[in-house]
């Protein structure tokens, strides 16, 4: 029990943890693609200023998301080893293949992107670029096909028995294309994207407010802006179609979701509330009806509840996952109303007249990250006491040679760890800001400036 | 038992592996090789230029053994389950160190300062000690062998996995890494810097010949029984054989000056090192020290048909693009290192 509660604390300590960077990169990998091509097409300076400052904080963010990573995929090994075991044959196949077809595209041509400036002709650099957000994109593929796999298991059958019983994969294609990876993969590669999108909007709206760089700030914001507003909007429709497919595939916790007990009643939605799980009770601001009008656009079909499931076979922590995706649709739905009111500004002429507004989308940087954050707890705490939905349990998925002391002893190190690369990253970042996107000099002021900072360099 | 070209799939898959895993070792061995030696370099610049060998490709070599814990995880996931779980300690320290070299390189550069370079220099280059440390280790100990019960599970103390063979290997492959690291940076280098890795990598020569010959002493005295499958069919006599040669041309093509047949040379001893281990593990993946019956093999720990299937057709269309866009990013970094604006 100690074990459990120990190795899921770890996992979603360093898969949140991780999983800050990685939409960053796909969406900051999006801008960049744009703001290249837009350099490439016009070959105004002003575009090449500000690929050239994304790619340095697209290194920094590129860099801790690939070092927290690494210890995802073995993770698996080291704290889920039955888990390891009993999918092996399926969710190893979706990592290697996103080792081989994702990571190796991405990081190769990593180097090109970062170092290769002055090497490659403009467009290899920017094919370049392209390749990184692609296998980045790629990568995203891999791992929700993974893990929609864990929600909506199809493609394979059980043989062995005891504690060696295992899936094995019958249809490769099925279990990729099972029924939830697709509409879940489409609402993170969104949620990806606003996570770029708002840092490049956040960090250009600060240098407006500091009246700073303006001629390169303005039109960076405006990218950003088009990227963001397209992508609320469309995640109004992704996000839809994902809770009709929970709906579909994974009622408990659609249930859990709207706190919705009774079998034989509608379901109604939430705007915010409070779920006492012991009185089987939520309190709050209700569309009464409003989730079976959703799923059935009436007011009578009732919608599985909650109840309707073994006590032993439904999620318990019924007011986080409430909780976590409120969080979520509360952030959705801000998001449109700003990039659609900013969009309207825009239109007017009055963008960047607004000083509130700048002061909000520096702020707003956070809302995406929390949107992501909340959405994956709801789906994987939402999925449980099951590992591999009505399959494995969470329980019986441990490592079960780790002892206790072990787990204690790396969370204590991974937190330590994670605790300082979150205060450098944010250190380090804040300096590259504040620096800015001004022109990186010949290798000559470069090279002066290091000798003066560094005396080690004249003996 | 279905084959393909007359051999299993199972053994086609524990070929890729291996083969996967000496690229890692040849690709990322050079990176941290000269992460390990990075304080022997005493002057700013070079060490910006030594960063800057390896800057551009050491994120692509490190995706190898990404590669690798999938092969491992789809292919024969009983023994990624046991080696990831039996390994806790010793391979939560390789990670750790995998951050650190990660985030140290990147760190390093963002700030002027000597203080901050300082510091980031000696994180980076102990991060690289321990992972080569560490991996020395882990490959020591799969050699050996471990306790193993029935479901294929650990039941040994992790404070074993220090006995001296595999403090041995651990230290020899930090030697080779090493040599492997002096001769890539050599490459990459010239004038001043260039004369001082030619000499490090003379120093580490001696360091990884001394430190594997006590090794295989040792081994041969010792534990006889790790070279019991080479005794029993002389054309395995071949391996070991090359591996000398190769050893032994490291130290003449330094002499001439020729770092890429020394580089290749390394890369070579490398392989043929790891392959000498996965001849005498074989069929085992891991060994059960305890009771043979509950020894991991390729077939008892191997993924099914259809997955072994599936794996190798993934491998045969990933290998050639990654084999494209690698040798691409290398040729657009081929020549002497030059520090420019985008430098770390």
């Amino acid at each position: 029990m100690v074990t459990e509660i120990l190795a899921r604390i770890q996992f979603a300590f360093t898969i949140a943890f991780h999983y800050i960077y990685p939409p960053l990169s796909i969406g900051l990998g999006l801008i960049l693609v744009i703001m290249e091509g837009m350099y490439l097409k016009t070959g105004n300076k002003i575009y090449e200023q500000m690929t050239r400052f994304w790619i340095k904080i697209f290194a920094l963010i590129f860099g801790i998301g690939v070092a927290t990573g690494i210890i995802m995929e073995f993770e698996f090994g080291t704290n889920w080893a039955t888990y390891s075991k009993y999918v092996g044959d399926i969710f190893g196949s979706a990592l290697a293949a996103e080792g081989i077809f994702a990571f190796a595209l991405e990081s190769g041509f990593l180097g090109i992107l970062l170092f290769g400036w002055n090497r490659v002709s403009s467009k290899v650099h920017f094919l370049s670029t392209l390749m990184v957000f692609l296998g980045s994109m790629f990568s995203a593929v891999w791992i929700v096909v993974a893990n929609s796999w864990q929600q909506t298991p199809a493609g394979f059958h059980i043989v062995g028995e005891g504690m060696n019983t295992r899936a094995e994969i019958t249809d490769f294609w099925a279990m990729v294309f099972n029924p939830s990876s697709v509409e879940r993969l489409i609402h993170v590669w969104i949620g990806a994207f606003l996570a770029g999108a708002f840092l490049v909007l956040s960090v250009n709206a600060y240098y407006i407010l500091k009246n700073k760089y303006l001629e390169i700030a303005k039109p960076s914001f405006k990218i950003a802006l088009v990227v963001a507003t397209i992508f609320s909007l469309a995640q109004l429709l992704a996000g839809d179609k994902s809770a009709e497919g929970v709906a579909k595939n994974q009622p408990a916790k659609l249930a859990a979701m709207e706190a919705h007990y009774d079998s034989s009643a509608v379901a109604d939605m939430y705007l915010l509330g409070w779920v006492n799980n012991t009185k089987q009770k939520a309190t709050g601001i209700k569309i009464p009806g409003g989730l079976t009008f959703l799923l059935h656009q009436d007011f009578k079909t009732p919608i599985t509840g909650l109840n309707a499931f073994k006590p032993d076979e439904r999620p318990t922590q019924v007011n986080a996952i409430f909780q976590m995706y409120h969080i979520m649709i509360a952030i959705g739905i801000t998001l449109i109303a700003l990039t659609l009111y900013a969009s309207w500004q825009w239109k007017r002429g009055k963008l960047f007249d607004k000083r509130w507004l700048m002061v909000v989308f520096a702020w707003a940087v956070f809302l995406p990250q929390i949107a992501n954050q909340a959405g994956w707890f709801t789906a994987e705490m939402g999925r449980q006491p099951w590992v591999v939905y009505g399959l494995l349990k969470t329980s019986d998925a441990l490592s079960r040679t780790v002892s206790a002391n072990q787990i204690i002893f790396s969370l204590i190190l991974f937190t330590l760890v994670y605790i300082t690369l979150f205060i450098l990253f944010l250190y380090l970042l804040n300096k590259k800001i504040k620096y800015g996107p001004v022109d990186y000099g010949t290798k000559e002021t470069i090279e002066q400036g290091s000798i003066r900072d560094n005396p080690l360099l004249t003996h | 038992m279905e084959t393909f070209l007359g051999i299993d799939y199972n053994f086609w898959w524990f070929l890729v592996f291996g083969a996967v895993i000496s690229g890692y070792a040849i690709l990322d061995g050079f990176d941290l090789g000269a992460g390990a030696l990075h304080l022997f370099l005493k002057k700013e610049t070079s060490r910006r230029i030594a960063l800057n060998a390896i800057g551009p490709v050491w994120d692509g070599n490190e995706v190898w053994l990404v590669i690798g814990g999938g092969a491992l995880f789809a292919g024969f996931p009983v023994a990624y389950a046991a080696i990831f779980s039996g390994f806790y300690i010793p391979f939560m320290v390789f990670m750790i160190g995998l951050i650190w070299r990660a985030v140290s390189i990147e760190f390093r550069s963002k700030e002027p300062g000597l203080k901050w370079r300082l510091i980031w220099d000696f994180i980076y280059s102990f991060a690289c000690i321990v992972i080569a440390l560490s991996l020395g280790l882990m490959l020591g100990n799969v050699a050996l062998g471990l306790p193993l019960n029935e479901q294929h599970e650990f039941i040994g103390n992790w404070l074993s996995f220090f006995n001296p063979f595999s403090i041995m290997v651990a230290i020899t492959t930090l030697a080779l890494f090493m040599l492997h690291g002096a001769i890539y940076l050599a490459m990459k280098t010239e004038k001043r810097l260039y004369t001082k890795l030619t000499i490090l990598a003379k120093n580490f020569t001696v360091f990884f010949v001394v430190s594997f010959g006590i090794t295989t002493l040792y081994t041969l005295l010792y534990i006889p029984h790790l070279s019991d499958k080479i005794r029993s069919n002389p054309v395995y006599f071949t391996l070991p054989l090359i591996m000398f040669l190769a050893i032994a041309n490291i130290p003449r093509q330094l002499n001439k000056g020729k770092y890429r047949y020394a580089f290749i040379s390394s890369s070579v001893t490398i392989a043929s090192l790891l392959a000498m281990v996965a001849l005498e593990v074989f069929p085992n993946l891991l060994y059960a020290t305890n009771d043979i019956k509950n020894s991991i093999t390729i077939t008892n720990g191997a993924s099914s048909l259809k997955t072994m299937k599936t794996l190798l057709l993934i491998a045969a269309i990933g290998t050639p693009l990654v084999g494209i866009y690698t040798s691409f990013v290398f040729w657009t970094f081929k020549g002497k290192v030059k520090l420019d604006e985008m430098s770390y």
